[in-house]
Parts: C-alpha cells; sequence; structure tokens
C-alpha cells in the first residue's frame, strides 16, 4: 500500500462518514428555508427556491435575541466559573496524586448519578426558597455545579497525558508552582482545556430540563424558544428548523473556533 | 509547600460537589418515605416503604430496567468503537480535514428535543421519512422503525448524537501522543496494524475509560429521545427507569413514588459505575 | 361585604402601586397553537387600550406548559400572572381553590358562550377559566374519492359502515390509505381518540363506584374495531402518529378518511398547506349505540392563578381576549377563516364566518353534542368526554395508551391490552384511596 492510495483511502472514508454524519443536519438546515407546505412534502424536495419567511415568523414571535442572550450569559459565565474551579483541581489531582485521588474522582463523578427529573422537586423548592427561580445567576449556577463534575474528569485525563519530565525540568530550574502553570502546563494543555471547554459550553448550551423548570419569562434560554415550536397542533417543521438553526448558530461558531485550538495543543514532541 | 497548596487547589471543587450531591440527595431521601403528592401539597404523611413498593409492583419496572441497561450499552459500544475509528482515520492530515472535524462534531451541537424530532419526521417515518424514500429507490418496503424496532430506534439516535462526544475525546487524546515513538516504530518496520496494537490503543485506555464514564450518566438519564418519539411505548418497550421517574414526578405528580424511583436510580448508577470502574479503573491513575 | 372592602383597598393599593412605579407587567403562559399566537400578534391593541399594562408571553408546547404551570401552581410560585389551561385541569385546579374566578364585564355577554364548553370550565356554577379556543372530532374525508366509489357518508355512520367505506376507498398503490387515525400513546393522542370510540358503543372510563371499565365489552368492540382498521385500511407507522403527523399525510393526499379534532378542518381546507383543500368534506362521529361522547370537547382557556401577582390586570385582559369584540378584531386583522372557534355561539351565527368555513356548522353541531357533565350512556361519576377530570387520568391515560398501541402494532391481542390497562388503572386508583 503505498502512501498516495492510504491518502486517497483515508480522504474517502472520512468524508463519506462525516457526510452520513452530518447529512441529517444539512436536511434539517434545508428544510429551514421551505415554507410549511415544502416541509412535509413527498417526495422530498431537494430544489425549491429559497425563502426566509420561516426566520421572520420566529424573529416577530418569539424574543430571541433575549433567549439567545441568556444562552450566552448562562453558558459562558458558567463554564468560565467551572474551569476555575475545576483546571486547579485537576491539576492538583494531575500531579500530586495521592492514594485517595482514584477515589476522590469517582466521589466527584457520583454527584451525577441522581437523574434531574428526580432531582427536580428538590432543587426547584430549594431555589424557591433562595428567591433564585427565574434568574440567570441562578441557571448559571445551576449549569456550572453539573457540569463541573465532568470537567474535572476531562481536564484530568489531559493534564495526565502531559510528560512529567518537562515539569520535573522546569522544577530542578527553580519555576515556582504558580510559573509552572502559567508557562509549561497551560500552553501544553490548550487542547484539552479547549475540547473541555467546547464540550461543556455545549451541554450548557443545550440544556433544556433545568432551564424549562428553574427558568421562566426573565432568564429562559433558547431551549424556551425551542418548546414553543414543538409539536403544536399545526405544521411546524419548517419554523422549528429555522429556530433550531438560530439555535444552533452561536455555538457553531464557537465550535469552529475551539477545534483550531485543538489542532495547536498537539506539538509534544517538538517541546522535547 | 507541598502538602498544602495541592489541597487548597481542590477545596473549592470539593465543596461544590459537595453541595449538589448531598443536598438533593437528603431531601430526596427524606420525600422517598413520605406520601407527598404535588397535587394535595400539605399532606405529608410518613408512607414507610410504600412509595419503593409502588415504584416495584409498576408493571413497567423489569423491562424498564432491561431496557436502561440494553439502551446503556449498546451506545456505549456503538460510540467507543466508531468513536475510536474516526479518531484514528483523521488523525493524520488529509485534504479538507477542518471541515470533516466540524461535520463530525456537528450532531453533538443538536438539542436533544430536536434531534429527536428530526429522526421521527425527517428520517424514520416509513411514508414520507428520508429512509423510506431511499428504501423505495431500491426497491425495498420501507422499515416501520419505530413500531417495529422501537429500542433499537433509540439507540440509533442516542449514538448519532453521542459519537461526536467520543470522536472529540478520542481526537484530543490522539493529539497527545509522542510522536518521537511513532516515527521510531515506523522506521523499525512496524505495520499499521501492529502501532495500532502496541501504541494507540493502549494510549488511547485513559480516553476510552473517562468517555465510558461520562457516557453513562448521560445515558442513564435519557429522555427527550425516548418521550418525543415513542412516549415510552408500544407496551413498554422503549420504557427506562428514568422515564418511569419522569412519568411518576411530572405526570402523576406523586413526588414521593419519584424520589423513591430517583433514589434506586442513584444506586443503579452505583452498581454500573462499580463495574465499569473494575473493568477500567487501572487505566485511569496509570 | 367584608371582600369587597378588602378587595377595593387591595385594588386601591395595586393602583397606587402602578402608578408609583409604571406599568404593570402580566406575564402570561400560553400553548403554542395558531390561535394563541394570533393572540399574541394582536396583543398590542391591548395595549394600546390599557397603557398601564405591558405583555409579557412565555409559549410553550402542551406538555412542557402543563409540567411548568402545574409545578408553579402547586407550589405557589407567581412566576406566572395568567396561565392558558386545558378543560381537564380547570375542575382539578378550581377545587383546590387555586384559581381565581373569572369576574366578566357587563359586555363580555357570559352566556354567549357555547353551553357545553362553559360546563366544562365551571365549578358549582362560577367559571374558572375563559375560553378562547374549544374543538370536538370530527370525520373529515375526500369527498372525491368516495364519490368515486360509489358511496357517502352520512351524519352519525355506524362504524361497520365506516369502515366498509374506508374499504372501498383503500388504494395503497396509488399511496391512498383508506383510514388514518392517531396511535401515538398518550392521554391526549390515541386514548382521547379510542375513548370516544368506547364512549360510542355504550362504554365510559369509569363506572359510578369509580371501577375502570377497560375490560368491559364497549371497550372490547371498540379497540377490536380500531386496530382492525388500522390493520386493513391504516397507513404504516401509525404508532407514532398523532396529529401532526396525519395532518401532513392528509394534507399531501395520503388520507381517505381522518377522524380527529375539528380545528383539522382549517387546516385541511387551506390552499396554502393542503393539496386537497377542495375535496374535503364533514360529518358527525361514528355512534354504535351511544351518540353520547361519540366525539369529544376540548377547550384551551385562560385562568388567574391565585398566585398571580396581578389578578385586575390579568382580569382586563381576560375580558379582552375572549370577548366578541376580540372575535371581530381577528376577523378584520387576519380574515374570519382565523377566528378562534368552538367558543362562543355568535361566531357560529356570523354570515361571513359561515361563508369562509365550510365546516363551520359540522364544527358547531359536534361541539353542542358533547357534553363533558353527561359524557356516556351510563351514568358516570365524572367530568368529561374523553378523559376523567381527576389527577390520577393522566396516568392511566397514558398506560391504557401505551398498551392500545401496543395491540395495533400486534405486539399483544387486544385483551391482554385492555387487561393491562385495567390493572394499570386499578392500581392507580387504589393508590389515590377511592378504593381499597
Amino acid at each position: 500500500m503505498n502512501r498516495h492510495s492510504v491518502l486517497y483511502l483515508r480522504t474517502a472514508g472520512a468524508w463519506l462518514c462525516a457526510l452520513l454524519l452530518f447529512f441529517p443536519i444539512f436536511w434539517l438546515g434545508l428544510m429551514a428555508f421551505k415554507t410549511e407546505a415544502q416541509a412535509i412534502s413527498t417526495p422530498p424536495l431537494m430544489f425549491f427556491s429559497p425563502t426566509l419567511q420561516s426566520f421572520r415568523d420566529v424573529m416577530a414571535r418569539d424574543n430571541y435575541t433575549g433567549y439567545a442572550l441568556n444562552s450566552l450569559f448562562t453558558s459562558v459565565l458558567s463554564t468560565a466559573i467551572g474551569l476555575a474551579i475545576a483546571i486547579p483541581a485537576a491539576y492538583s489531582m494531575a500531579f500530586f496524586p495521592a492514594r485517595g485521588t482514584v477515589g476522590l474522582l469517582k466521589f466527584i463523578l457520583s454527584s451525577r448519578y441522581m437523574p434531574g427529573v428526580g432531582a427536580l422537586m428538590p432543587i426547584y423548592i430549594c431555589y424557591q426558597y433562595f428567591g433564585l427561580l427565574d434568574s440567570r445567576i441562578g441557571l448559571t449556577v445551576m449549569f456550572m455545579l453539573m457540569n463541573l463534575p465532568i470537567m474535572i474528569w476531562l481536564l484530568y485525563t489531559s493534564l495526565r497525558e502531559l510528560p512529567r519530565e518537562i515539569l520535573e525540568a522546569a522544577r530542578m530550574d527553580g519555576a515556582t508552582v504558580l510559573d509552572e502553570f502559567r508557562y509549561i502546563v497551560l500552553p501544553l494543555a490548550v487542547g484539552g482545556i479547549a475540547s473541555t471547554a467546547l464540550v461543556c459550553m455545549v451541554w450548557a448550551w443545550n440544556e433544556s430540563f433545568w432551564s424549562l423548570n428553574l427558568g421562566a419569562s426573565n432568564a429562559g434560554t433558547l431551549a424556551w424558544l425551542i418548546a414553543s415550536y414543538s409539536s403544536p397542533e399545526g405544521l411546524f417543521w419548517a419554523k422549528l428548523s429555522a429556530a433550531s438553526l438560530m439555535a444552533i448558530a452561536p455555538i457553531m461558531a464557537l465550535g469552529w473556533f475551539c477545534q483550531k485550538q485543538l489542532v495547536q495543543g498537539m506539538t509534544f514532541g517538538a517541546v522535547k | 509547600m507541598n502538602r498544602l497548596m495541592p489541597r487548597t487547589l481542590l477545596t473549592p471543587a470539593v465543596l461544590a460537589i459537595a453541595i449538589i450531591s448531598i443536598v438533593p440527595l437528603l431531601i430526596t431521601l427524606s420525600y422517598a418515605f413520605v406520601k407527598f403528592s404535588l397535587l394535595a401539597p400539605g399532606e405529608h404523611a410518613f408512607h414507610a416503604l410504600e412509595n419503593f413498593h409502588f415504584f416495584f409492583s409498576d408493571g413497567a419496572f423489569l423491562p424498564a430496567l432491561q431496557n436502561t441497561f440494553v439502551l446503556m450499552f449498546s451506545v456505549m459500544f456503538i460510540t467507543v468503537l466508531c468513536g475510536a475509528a474516526l479518531a484514528l482515520l483523521i488523525n493524520e492530515a488529509f485534504p479538507g480535514r477542518t471541515i470533516v472535524r466540524i461535520m463530525l462534531i456537528s450532531p453533538f451541537l443538536i438539542m436533544p428535543a430536536v434531534n429527536a424530532l428530526m429522526w421521527k419526521n425527517m428520517l424514520l417515518n416509513p411514508i414520507y421519512g428520508l429512509f423510506a424514500q431511499v428504501s423505495h429507490l431500491f426497491g425495498l418496503t420501507p422499515v416501520d422503525w419505530l413500531s417495529q424496532y422501537p429500542l433499537l430506534s433509540i439507540i440509533m439516535m442516542v449514538s448519532w448524537q453521542w459519537l461526536p462526544f467520543a470522536c472529540l475525546i478520542f481526537m484530543t487524546a490522539l493529539q497527545s501522543m509522542d510522536r518521537e515513538q511513532l516515527e521510531a516504530a515506523g522506521m523499525d518496520g512496524a505495520n499499521y496494524g501492529q502501532k495500532l496494537r502496541y501504541l494507540y490503543i493502549p494510549h488511547l485506555g485513559r480516553a476510552v475509560s473517562v468517555v465510558l464514564m461520562i457516557e453513562m450518566i448521560f445515558l442513564l438519564s435519557v429522555f427527550a429521545e425516548i418521550f418525543t418519539t415513542t412516549g415510552g411505548g408500544p407496551g413498554f418497550e422503549t420504557t427506562t427507569i428514568t422515564f418511569m421517574i419522569y412519568q411518576q414526578a411530572l405526570q402523576s405528580y406523586d413526588i414521593g413514588a419519584a424520589s423513591a424511583g430517583a433514589l434506586f436510580a442513584v444506586l443503579l448508577a452505583n452498581i454500573a459505575a462499580f463495574f465499569l470502574m473494575r473493568v477500567i479503573g487501572r487505566n485511569l491513575a496509570k | 361585604m367584608k371582600r369587597l372592602v378588602v378587595g377595593a383597598v387591595c385594588a386601591g393599593l395595586v393602583c397606587a402601586g402602578n402608578a408609583a412605579f409604571g406599568a404593570t407587567e402580566l406575564v402570561i403562559a400560553t400553548v403554542n397553537n395558531g390561535h394563541m399566537i394570533e393572540m399574541q400578534k394582536l396583543g398590542k391593541f391591548f395595549e394600546q387600550a390599557n397603557p398601564d399594562i405591558k405583555l409579557k408571553w412565555v409559549t410553550l408546547e402542551e406538555g412542557v406548559l402543563r409540567q411548568r404551570m402545574t409545578t408553579d401552581i402547586a407550589t405557589k410560585g407567581g412566576q406566572f400572572d395568567l396561565m392558558t389551561i386545558g378543560i381537564y385541569e380547570t375542575p382539578i385546579w378550581a377545587k383546590r381553590g387555586w384559581l381565581l374566578p373569572v369576574k366578566p364585564d357587563a359586555a363580555y355577554d357570559i352566556d354567549d358562550l357555547l353551553p357545553t364548553i362553559r360546563e366544562g370550565l365551571s365549578q358549582n356554577g362560577v367559571l374558572y377559566a375563559a375560553p378562547f379556543y374549544g374543538e370536538s372530532s370530527m370525520i373529515m374525508y375526500r369527498a372525491d374519492l368516495v364519490k368515486k366509489a360509489g358511496t357517502s357518508i352520512p351524519d352519525r355512520p355506524t362504524w361497520d359502515y365506516l369502515r366498509d367505506v374506508a374499504a372501498k376507498i383503500h388504494d395503497p398503490a396509488k399511496g391512498v390509505y383508506g383510514i388514518c387515525l392517531r396511535g401515538k400513546p398518550g392521554w391526549g393522542d390515541n386514548m382521547a381518540l379510542v375513548t370516544t370510540m368506547a364512549n360510542s358503543y355504550g362504554g365510559q372510563l369509569f363506572d359510578m363506584k369509580w371501577q375502570p371499565q377497560f375490560t368491559s365489552k364497549p371497550w372490547k368492540d371498540a379497540v377490536t374495531m380500531y386496530v382492525d382498521l388500522m390493520k386493513r385500511y391504516g397507513p404504516p407507522g401509525s404508532s407514532s402518529n398523532s396529529f401532526n403527523e396525519v395532518l401532513a399525510m392528509f394534507n399531501e393526499g395520503k388520507c381517505g378518511i381522518w377522524i380527529d379534532a375539528t380545528i383539522a378542518a382549517s387546516f385541511i381546507s387551506d390552499p396554502k398547506q393542503s393539496k386537497v383543500a377542495d375535496k374535503v368534506a364533514f360529518a358527525q362521529s361514528p355512534a354504535a349505540g351511544s351518540e353520547r361522547g361519540a366525539n369529544w370537547l376540548w377547550s384551551w382557556a385562560l385562568a388567574i392563578p391565585k398566585s398571580s401577582k396581578h389578578p385586575d390586570a390579568a382580569q382586563k385582559f381576560i375580558n379582552w381576549s375572549t370577548s366578541k369584540e376580540y372575535v371581530k378584531l381577528v376577523a378584520k386583522e387576519a380574515g374570519w377563516a382565523n377566528v378562534p372557534t368552538g367558543t362562543r355561539k355568535s361566531t357560529y351565527a356570523n354570515p361571513e364566518f359561515i361563508k369562509v368555513a365550510k365546516f363551520a356548522a359540522a364544527e358547531g353541531a359536534a361541539i353542542a353534542t358533547a357534553d363533558p357533565r353527561k359524557p356516556t350512556l351510563k351514568p358516570s361519576p365524572y367530568v368529561g368526554v374523553q378523559y376523567a377530570a381527576i389527577p390520577e387520568f393522566q396516568t392511566i391515560g397514558v398506560a391504557a395508551g401505551q398498551q392500545i398501541t401496543s395491540a395495533l402494532l400486534g405486539k399483544s391481542t387486544v385483551d391482554q391490552a385492555l387487561s393491562m390497562a385495567q390493572q394499570a388503572a386499578e392500581r392507580e386508583m387504589r393508590k389515590a384511596g377511592y378504593y381499597k
């Protein structure tokens, strides 16, 4: 197998898988530009004159900007605060492992064992007591607490990948822990941090259950927008597709940015 | 300096985790032993084990237990296998790699509720769904997915949504492989299969463990897909333990029974975690 | 008397508060149906007439809305000033004292409300929620196909007769299915239809001793007919079809007969979305021994929770949005084809409405014959035609719906499915303390 054919196969295989996986979303996107009647037609229409009517309907009817800003606020802030707590914790467990480290990891993950719907009433009543219902802060705290265990696990994994020798070399050169962290660990771990941030931000962005139950007219996120277009009595697929596109658009941009960071975090051999 | 420092770094995290895990657990524990219906808010009579009895004696309980595990392990299997394969496939440069990466991650960005509606109406419907249209193209009768293979359809949907996550984690892990080691092995005459067995797969060990543990949590609480497409039916074929808890909490408004179910779910998760950790636990601390 | 004084003082304080702090913000939680969306668009007229009130709309789909509002109202959250609730919740919540009675103003003409709908939304003669949308169910069919087959569909046919018609027009080779019905499990999905079928065979949900009746003969006959119709003359994939899915099929010309909510009539007659808009006709639902309960009654209504922060502003909005003038406003802004139906007698008597809506007469007749207080042939202890206004009903309806879907797919026999439904129902009723 010469190099050329390997590259050819690799390219073909990767593109095929990617297209197959991406196709439903492409179709959803297409539907956003159809009318309701075109959206349900059989056989499915591939060629049609696009219209922006569904987007206009969504914008006119719902407070898209309000919901989007709330989503942005809650997901970015919850991820940022989460990272601020999780990075030190993961760093400590990865580079200063003790006997209880695996046990601690297990405990951290166990906070997510309770299914959301089971904890709904207790948390709802707590939130009501503290006046946190329908507040952006309340939602941010919830998303942060939900994602924190996963963040710690993902960061721990990527930090463990880093070669220890570099740190030891730096320590011998007299670097403090903070220097170590800022100048050596952080640049190397950018890829892991970026992917963790991306994953957690997406989860916070798409989080519907808590957003619908703990939020209301003020703090509602884009989950409310989607819930407004699901299954009314009447045709709705074009509008739902438009609303979904409008809900994903910001996070798609973020995804593209983060995956660029992934590429950068890969040069360990060169560092040596 | 060095005993205190790691502890300090850990403290905020441990505190936060303790709050989010212990407080709801305690409150749920208290609800599980009383008669608490949302539609009769004042009454909280002590109910001993009645809630548990009610939850376990539901005709749906045993099927739900089975479905929960089948769903969980099937999706785990599919996503880890295909995720790793895809990550290995795109590990080397090739034209259009960036776009392929974005396309591979995109299913992850869709809200589960939209995902469910999309699959149900656009893809799986035996009359106007895409799968049916493609079947017609090949002259086959379309399969009525949600009627004949409901659990399999749900597994398909959830796997589609979670494959990008596994792929992303594996992609990141592969980026951190030691290039020099790979080149050295290549020069020593190792072919791809050998590289796979002795270099790639062991390196992915930790990533696989993490993916499995994280997926376990999310898959145990899959809900939107089931609710939107099959509503737990037909019969009990797609009812899971989480779905049963949802039915108690937000349909019967019986918070007592829902809490009992939630405690059971926590127990289940602990058991599943225990077995998973036995299998993959050593990879974590390596 | 004391109430009036307290009320006046409170009203005075509220007014003073408003004057001091600016506009009152009224948070309205509503369902995402067409008429509500229309109301949202026309809300600006209300705001113009009442400059001290601002409307804030929160729209959700039905299932999520119901959960969210129940949680809020049961915990006295006060996050919504006005709620859209169904005719199922109204008696339950009114009985628990969670709702404020509707206070119609002088021009409201409360007697103009359709009697059956008004009955369903009242408790002890007091109206607790003002209807802005009502529906029943009826047969909608393709007049062209039925005529070509040389037959017709009268009002109130028997189920056997309807089956024969479906057989004649069933032509899957040309992509036309004889009859399309809901199949998705759910108390508001397939169960709404199957319960009316059972009613039409002389059955009921519970007997006077609150024993579930799923294993009784009328239910057996109804479910057997339902499964038979769908297996022989129905489309594939019925088990996940609810209203929207069948609507999409009917609009594409794939269904010969459809029995469902009367609002479907407005969609399938709309040339903008239906390929068969000019070919549809309507008839009253089938009956096989009982016309009582053969078609259902549903209404969405606006209600004020006791925990509402602005009850007076809420009352004003209810008076505005469910009045005769509002209907005329919708007609002026969106046309008579889009006015909210199923609420007022005056709408059905209006010649312009009748001209535009071919289904008006059939819909009006259907709603008039669906009486939630006397829903079945034999006396029943519950209120509601296709539901029972008790909290336990949601769970029972879902469980029964799941079993019936299982029978529909042939995964269990009709007898097995009904006996499983009966067991689940008895279990719920026993837990709720109806009997030991």
